[in-house]
């Protein structure tokens, strides 16, 4: 749109025709007041507080609904305006209680704010106010009407921003009320509730204390928590989110998650696990101290010197004796970058194995392998958002990647984008679509056969082959198509539907996998043919530094088929519990000597001889890559008396082996760190400092536990990670493309599929998922449903 | 059943054919009913819009906008279907002309709503009527089920070619719906909340398309306008106001009920010789000339013709056309509550101003009236009203502000009084009464 | 959509259901009729109403109580046979509207959105009903009836206890 000139007090300003005056306001630093204005959503000019004064109109107007306009000339704070708002205020604190000393938005409140600015606090109010019960509307959501200032952002969330519709406005005038979809009389306990997706985006939208979170309410005041911006650790989408800790005799205690800082990734949005699922890790069961297993079978508490040189001990005596490749590594699809590549390292250059692997979610393998050779083919997740056209092959967004569902719902509503969806479900999603191919069960190889070329194959993919081609050539017609492609499509599925893509100009891929570091996991190289980057193992000159085995290793299942067969003389198990995710027989690890790092006693830890106590992601510092390819800074935000990151286990564990840890990590020059020292509250601070120092070309001086030692290998070594130190520790994110290069391509037809989707729902989150209170809660609320009628689908037409 | 009167003074263009049984079609058509519409055909929709803005109609819903150039604001070319919507919600205290249209004379408002889509180029109009006048929607919608029987609507109707459908619709109970963008959202089965302007109904409205809504009385003159021509109406009236317009007198008057008089006619004559003087020969002590929502008026300010422009000038508004007199025994300070509670109870809620403000009056001047007040009270409820003017989301605010102001102002001392503990007037509602209906 | 298997209204409405649905641009619009003739038949607007309503137009149930709690004339609770809607805004007011009120909650011996214990009257207050000019007047089951006195009203609480009331619905 072309841009059109006007000026606001007094300042010459320009903005592309169509643009509201609030956003060009903002734009250029003005500020405008607003409650019911939320960028993004339905327009309601309700609360009155943006009026401004435009020259040639009778009455003040309002900001939020007017566009800008050539030669218009506007007034945003005079007299007059001040006084209206004033006088909105007033009206709104009549019937507002004024118990902002107990009110969890207390602080961080709009009203309030708003209130101070323009001088209404004084009061003549002195009629009763209407009073309301507060109501428990789900384990997350609490109401209370007389705090309410009827803005209506919260139901636009919850429609337009969620598609659940799970809130309504009822009565009228003074008796409106924000309505959940359950009524009390169809509540088994006679209370409203919602039937929702439990995200909170109600909540976050609030401007004010009206709609308080279940996990934070009443816990503390915002200016007594420490905010720190970190990535959610829940799925693969890896949203940004803030986390607000507080100290504590122990540590310090998460107490809330939310999205105040709206720069991420997710823009808005926050789903219900990054906003309340970080409670595992304040759960009780939490290990916070090595354990050992004593001859007699018990596990017993002992020191970290102890717990390390047993494990330094012993692994270095099975290497020794029994050779590197009878030890098994698994690795952790949510510990950091560092982690993973320090891991994968420590792997093949300290234990001399290849024989690593982790719990993979989707195949990355092939979708490298299928985009070798391109440049610019991979999508950020940012693209969901202002992507022209998108193809969904497979996934459901809603469940499993809920911060892609919001930007497709978000780009199809308000940029108008196109979404096709394949699928043998009716996802939730297809109510967005322009298009939607309902896929027969098992279709997908199918479909992508189809898409290849193969027009025989089009019958398996779907009952209506005209539908299908109709599906297709709309798809071709796309320019700049954007493919997000789920976990059902692998190995040489995967590769025919990209190379369909290929051959669209200027389309892009995205692979959706499950958690926070699935992606990180396989670009770091925690495979057993594959170096960082999907290196091949052989005749590789970038790691030649490495002295790596040449020969590729087991896999996750090879592994625990070697333990069945006794060949297994150790395991290594970082943040994994494959004995319950691969249905492994207990068994057959009873001759294996077992390691495991873990924060909780899964049915994998259970086994082990030696239990490290580990931190999780909200503990440490170091980056995660999502699903699309994007990496971002993890900041450590809670902290555990007892409790280990991965990174420094690790490092620890080569020590003891007696590795040459100035090979293993090529922390600084001259370096006077003591080991030992760096971790804890103060980290994070150094880290930063040093990469100044480099950033400014002079001398780091890094401790060998400061996973920022490792991104300069990672950095310098990995294909694709060439990324931005400074993007990265400013806390933005960054879109990498690790596609292996074109020649010398790994052949991975002969791996079995080893692809295991995690099947979470919007209510649980792998192993991990089992120790938030907060997720078991909901998954009680959900079974607490009624079973029908609530939650039909609103039809498109209205 | 409500009584029809008559007075010499009237000119009876719409209200010509009441009490003659013209509910009827056949009676409608032997009284020239459907006259106008074959005319309309013949000529086309520029000859209508010439007519209607000759004739100097303007709105009869309250706001008297012109309703020729109305129509003409309606893009030619569009690519959803047009639609005429006729707004019989009347809901504004004091008003029940639509009432007796409906009652009398129903097809003038199915020929109306015919001519307006022939104007624009619609095929399908709307009568919406408020769910209270359940027993003038039957009428209405057998009158339109007889139109259609005869050919007159539908398919090719009058074998011309044309086609034309109405459908009638009932509210449930909202004086809000009356508004007009609250009145498309009530009949696409929403909540009656209104709509961000622009866009205006004209060129985005009922179902995303361009609608002219109008008033039932607006639409029901449209054939006679036809009929007599438009220069022939407009002279009927006076200055930019053509033609005649229902009153409804009600209240302390002797002859209370619907006339029918020249705009820009005598207020004073029509309280004091049309509607018979004050009842029983008590004293006038105010007028609300236009529906609740009109500024009073003081006995000493009625030498004023009854038209847009001379109300306007005099600081009131002609609004609805329903004249409310008050004799003195009545006590302002109840009128006034009783107005705001109205206002209160029918606030859609939506904007803060609106809502907020009329739930504050009502309250203070609820306490006051229970002789609780104090004498800021009065100061308030006037900063209240005047901070509510003009700052929200529809009009329905102003209705609200514009006669409290105007009732504290003219009636300060009375308010004052009635604080201290002279009450004027014959306070008439209990406490309890007021609290339980709203 | 439109037809339904079990429904609860009696056949003529439903029928008449069937065809509302129909007629407008967006079946959406029959809504506030739809809940307006559902209560007349069924004494109040129920959950029933509501899920059924909801079914016939394709609509959330939520999205049909915001509806219906916005619109006064609809109720969610069973009315008296005779529901009396008695106005006492202003035109009414000036000429006995509450004396009305009065009488009648004297007579019935209910308040204001009460049923008598016999279920035979309801009583409401109502805002204007538009026949300011021939107030006072009061509505019985939509029928209006005006110029009223406290005598009348006796007059018409005995008619349609002996069932000779107008029912316009
Ligand atoms: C709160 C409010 C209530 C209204 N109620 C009515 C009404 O009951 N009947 C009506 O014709 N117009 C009513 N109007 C005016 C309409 O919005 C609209 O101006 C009118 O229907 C246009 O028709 P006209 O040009 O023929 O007057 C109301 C306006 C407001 C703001
Ligand atoms: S002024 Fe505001 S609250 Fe009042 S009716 Fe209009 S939009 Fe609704
Ligand atoms: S932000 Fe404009 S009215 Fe609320």
């Amino acid at each position: 749109m072309p841009d059109v000139k006007f000026t606001v007090d007094g300042k010459q300003l320009t903005a592309p025709a169509g643009t509201f005056l609030i956003e060009a306001c903002k734009t250029n630093g003005i500020e405008v007041p607003a409650f019911c204005y939320y960028p993004g959503i339905s327009l309601k000019a309700a609360c009155r507080m943006c009026v401004v004064r435009i020259e040639k109109m009778p009455k003040l107007q309002t900001a939020c609904t007017t566009p800008v306009s050539e030669g218009m000339v506007v007034q945003t704070e005079t007299p007059e305006i001040a006084q209206a708002r004033k006088a909105t205020l007033q009206l709104l604190l009549g019937n507002h209680p004024l118990d902002c000393p107990v009110c969890d938005a207390g602080g961080e409140c709009e009203l309030q704010d708003m209130t101070f600015k323009y001088g209404a606090a004084e009061s003549f109010y002195a009629e009763p106010k209407h009073h309301r019960e507060e109501q428990k509307w789900s384990p997350v959501v609490y109401y209370d009407r007389p705090r309410c200032i009827l803005c209506y952002r919260c139901i636009s969330m919850c429609g337009e921003g969620m598609d659940v519709f799970a809130l309504g406005i009822q009565a009228r005038g003074s008796s409106s009320v924000i309505a959940p979809n359950v009524p009390a009389q169809m509540s088994p306990d006679d209370l409203a509730h919602v039937d929702c997706e439990q995200c909170g985006m109600c909540i976050d939208a609030c401007p004010v204390g009206a709609l308080t979170s279940g996990t934070y309410r009443y816990k503390t005041r915002p200016w007594e928590m420490n905010h720190v911006s970190t990535v959610c650790t829940h799925c693969g989408d890896g949203c940004k989110t803030t986390l607000g800790v507080r100290s504590t005799s122990d540590g310090s205690e998460i107490v809330r998650g939310d999205n105040r800082d709206k720069s991420g990734i997710n823009n808005d949005f926050l789903c219900n696990k990054g906003r309340y699922a970080f409670d595992f890790a304040n759960n009780e069961t939490r290990i916070t101290q090595p354990l050992v297993r004593q001859p007699n079978g018990e596990l017993k508490p002992v020191s970290w010197e102890t717990a390390f040189d047993h494990v330094g001990k012993k692994l270095r005596e099975l290497r020794d004796t029994r050779g590197g490749k009878s030890i098994g590594v698994i690795g952790s699809n949510r510990t950091t970058n560092e982690e993973a590549y320090l891991l994968q390292k420590f792997a093949r250059t300290v234990l001399g194995t290849n024989n690593i692997d982790h719990h993979r979610t989707a195949d990355y393998v092939s979708f490298a392998q299928s985009l070798a050779g391109n440049t610019d083919r991979t999508a950020s997740l940012r693209d969901t958002l202002t992507a022209s056209a998108i193809l969904l092959v497979g996934g459901d967004p809603t469940i499993q990647a809920p911060g892609t569902a919001w930007n497709i719902r978000t780009n199809v509503r308000n940029h108008r984008g196109r979404l096709y969806v394949a699928n043998s479900a009716e996802i939730k999603l297809r109510r967005q679509a322009k298009s939607f191919l309902h896929l027969a069960p098992f279709g997908y190889s199918a479909l992508a056969s189809y898409f290849a070329g193969d027009a025989a194959a089009g019958s398996e993919a779907v009952g209506d082959t005209d539908a299908l081609t109709t599906f297709r050539e709309a798809i071709k017609a796309e320019e700049n198509l954007l493919i997000l492609i789920g976990s059902e499509l692998r190995g040489k599925d995967l590769k025919k539907l990209i190379d369909f893509g290929l051959t669209l100009p200027g389309a892009k891929f995205a692979l959706i996998s499950d958690y926070a570091n699935s992606r990180g996991a396989a670009d770091m190289g925690l495979l057993p043919d594959l170096l960082p980057g999907y290196t091949p193992l052989a005749g590789n000159t970038t790691f030649a530094e490495y002295n790596t085995p040449a020969a590729p290793g087991l896999d996750m299942i090879e592994i625990f088929e070697a333990a069945e067969r006794g060949d297994l003389s150790a395991l290594y198990v970082v943040g994994s519990n494959p004995v319950s995710r691969y249905g492994i027989d207990p068994a057959s690890l009873k001759d294996t000597f077992v390691v495991v790092q873990d924060m909780f006693l899964t049915e994998t830890a259970v086994l082990a001889d030696v239990i490290l106590p580990a931190a999780n992601l909200y503990e440490k510092s170091g980056s995660v890559t999502n699903s699309y390819g994007d990496l971002q800074l993890v900041s450590k935000a809670g902290d555990r008396a007892g409790v280990r990151t991965d990174f420094e286990m690790i490092v620890r564990i080569a020590d003891k082996m007696g590795a040459n840890m100035r090979e293993l990590i090529p922390f600084g020059k001259g370096t006077r760190a003591d080991m030992g020292q760096s971790r804890g509250v103060h980290s994070g601070e150094a880290d930063r400092h040093a990469v100044w120092l480099a950033a400014n070309n002079m001398e780091p001086k890094l401790s060998p536990f400061d996973p920022f030692a490792i991104l300069d290998e990672i950095q310098r070594l990995v294909p694709g990670y060439n990324l931005l130190r400074l993007q990265l520790l400013s806390g933005n994110d960054q879109h990498l493309q690790p596609a292996a290069s074109s020649n010398g391509l790994v052949q991975i037809g002969s791996r079995r599929d080893l692809v295991l989707p995690a099947n979470d729902t919007l209510f649980t989150s792998g192993t991990l998922g089992r120790y938030s209170t907060m997720l078991s809660d909901l998954q009680h609320n959900e079974s607490l449903r009624p079973p029908t009628g609530l939650t039909q689908i609103q039809p498109a037409a209205d | 059943m409500p009584t029809l009167v008559s007075h010499p003074d009237e000119v009876k263009v719409v209200s010509r054919r009441f009490g003659q049984g013209a509910a009827d079609i056949d009676k409608y058509v032997e009284l020239d009913g459907y006259k106008a519409v074959q005319e309309a055909i013949a000529k086309g929709p520029e000859w209508i819009i010439n007519e209607m803005k000759a004739s100097g109609l303007r709105g009869r819903g309250g706001a008297g906008f012109p309703t020729g150039m109305k129509w003409s604001f309606v893009p030619k070319q569009s690519e959803k279907p047009k639609y005429v919507l006729v707004n019989g919600d009347e809901s504004e205290p004091g008003t029940c002309k639509d009432h007796v249209l409906f009652l009398h004379d129903p097809h003038s408002v199915i020929e109306g709503t015919m001519i307006a889509g022939l104007a624009i180029g619609s095929k399908l109009g709307f009568i919406y009527l408020r769910g209270e006048y359940r027993y003038l929607l039957k009428i209405v919608e057998k009158a339109v089920a007889d139109a259609y029987a005869k050919g007159f609507l539908g398919k090719n109707i009058f074998g011309t070619g044309v086609d034309f459908d109405v459908i009638t619709q009932t509210g449930a109970g909202a004086y809000e719906v009356g508004e007009e963008s609250a009145l498309m959202e009530s009949l696409e089965g929403k909540r009656g909340v209104p709509r961000i302007k622009p866009p205006f109904p004209a060129v985005v409205g009922l179902y995303g398309g361009p609608t002219v809504i109008n008033n039932a009385e607006t639409i029901a003159n449209a054939p006679h306008i036809l009929l007599m021509g438009g220069e022939a109406y407009a002279k009927l009236g006076s200055e930019r106001n053509g033609g005649t317009r229902l009153f409804g007198i009600s209240g302390h008057v002797e002859r209370p009920g619907v006339y029918e008089l020249p705009m820009g006619y005598s207020l004073r004559k029509a309280i004091y010789d049309v509607a018979g003087g004050i009842k029983d020969g008590k004293k006038l002590k105010a007028i609300v000339p236009g529906g609740s929502s009109c500024p009073v008026m003081l006995p000493e300010e009625i030498d004023v013709g009854l038209d847009f422009d001379q109300m306007g000038k005099a600081g009131t508004m002609l609004g609805s056309g329903g004249i409310v007199v008050l004799d003195e025994t009545v006590s302002i300070v109840e009128f006034a509550l009783r107005t705001i509670a109205f206002y209160q109870h029918e606030s859609c809620g939506w904007c803060i101003p609106c809502r907020e403000g009329t739930d504050w009056i009502k309250k203070t001047l609820t306490r006051v009236y229970n002789g609780g007040g104090n004498k800021k009270d009065v100061d308030n409820v006037q900063y209240l009203a005047e901070n509510m003017l003009g700052r929200t989301f529809c009009p329905l605010g102003d209705a609200a502000a514009m006669p409290t102001i105007a009732f504290v102002k003219k009636f300060r001392k009375e308010f004052e009084d009635y604080i201290a503990g002279n009450k004027a007037g014959t306070p008439i509602i209990t406490v309890e009464q007021l609290v339980g209906a709203h | 959509m439109s037809e339904i298997a079990n429904t609860i209204f009696s056949p003529e409405l439903a029928a008449r259901f069937d065809k509302l649905v129909t007629i407008y641009p967006l079946r959406r619009s029959a809504l506030v009729p739809m809940l307006l003739y559902a209560q007349d038949e069924v004494g109040y607007v129920s959950d029933a109403v509501i899920a059924e309503i909801a079914e016939r137009i394709g609509l959330l149930e939520l999205d049909v109580r915001n509806v219906l709690s916005y619109y006064s004339m609809l109720r969610t609770k069973p009315a008296g046979k005779y529901n009396v809607q008695v106005c006492t805004n202003i035109s009414c007011m000036l000429r006995g509207g509450y004396e009305i009120l009065d009488h009648c909650k004297h007579k019935l011996g209910i308040g204001h959105k009460e049923t008598t214990s016999d279920g035979v009257f309801s009583l409401e207050e109502v805002e204007c009903i538009g026949a300011c000019c021939w107030a006072p007047a009061i509505q019985i089951n939509y029928d209006f009836h005006d110029d009223l006195t406290p005598e009348k009203v006796d007059v018409l609480f005995q008619m349609y206890r002996d069932g000779q009331g107008k029912d316009v619905k």
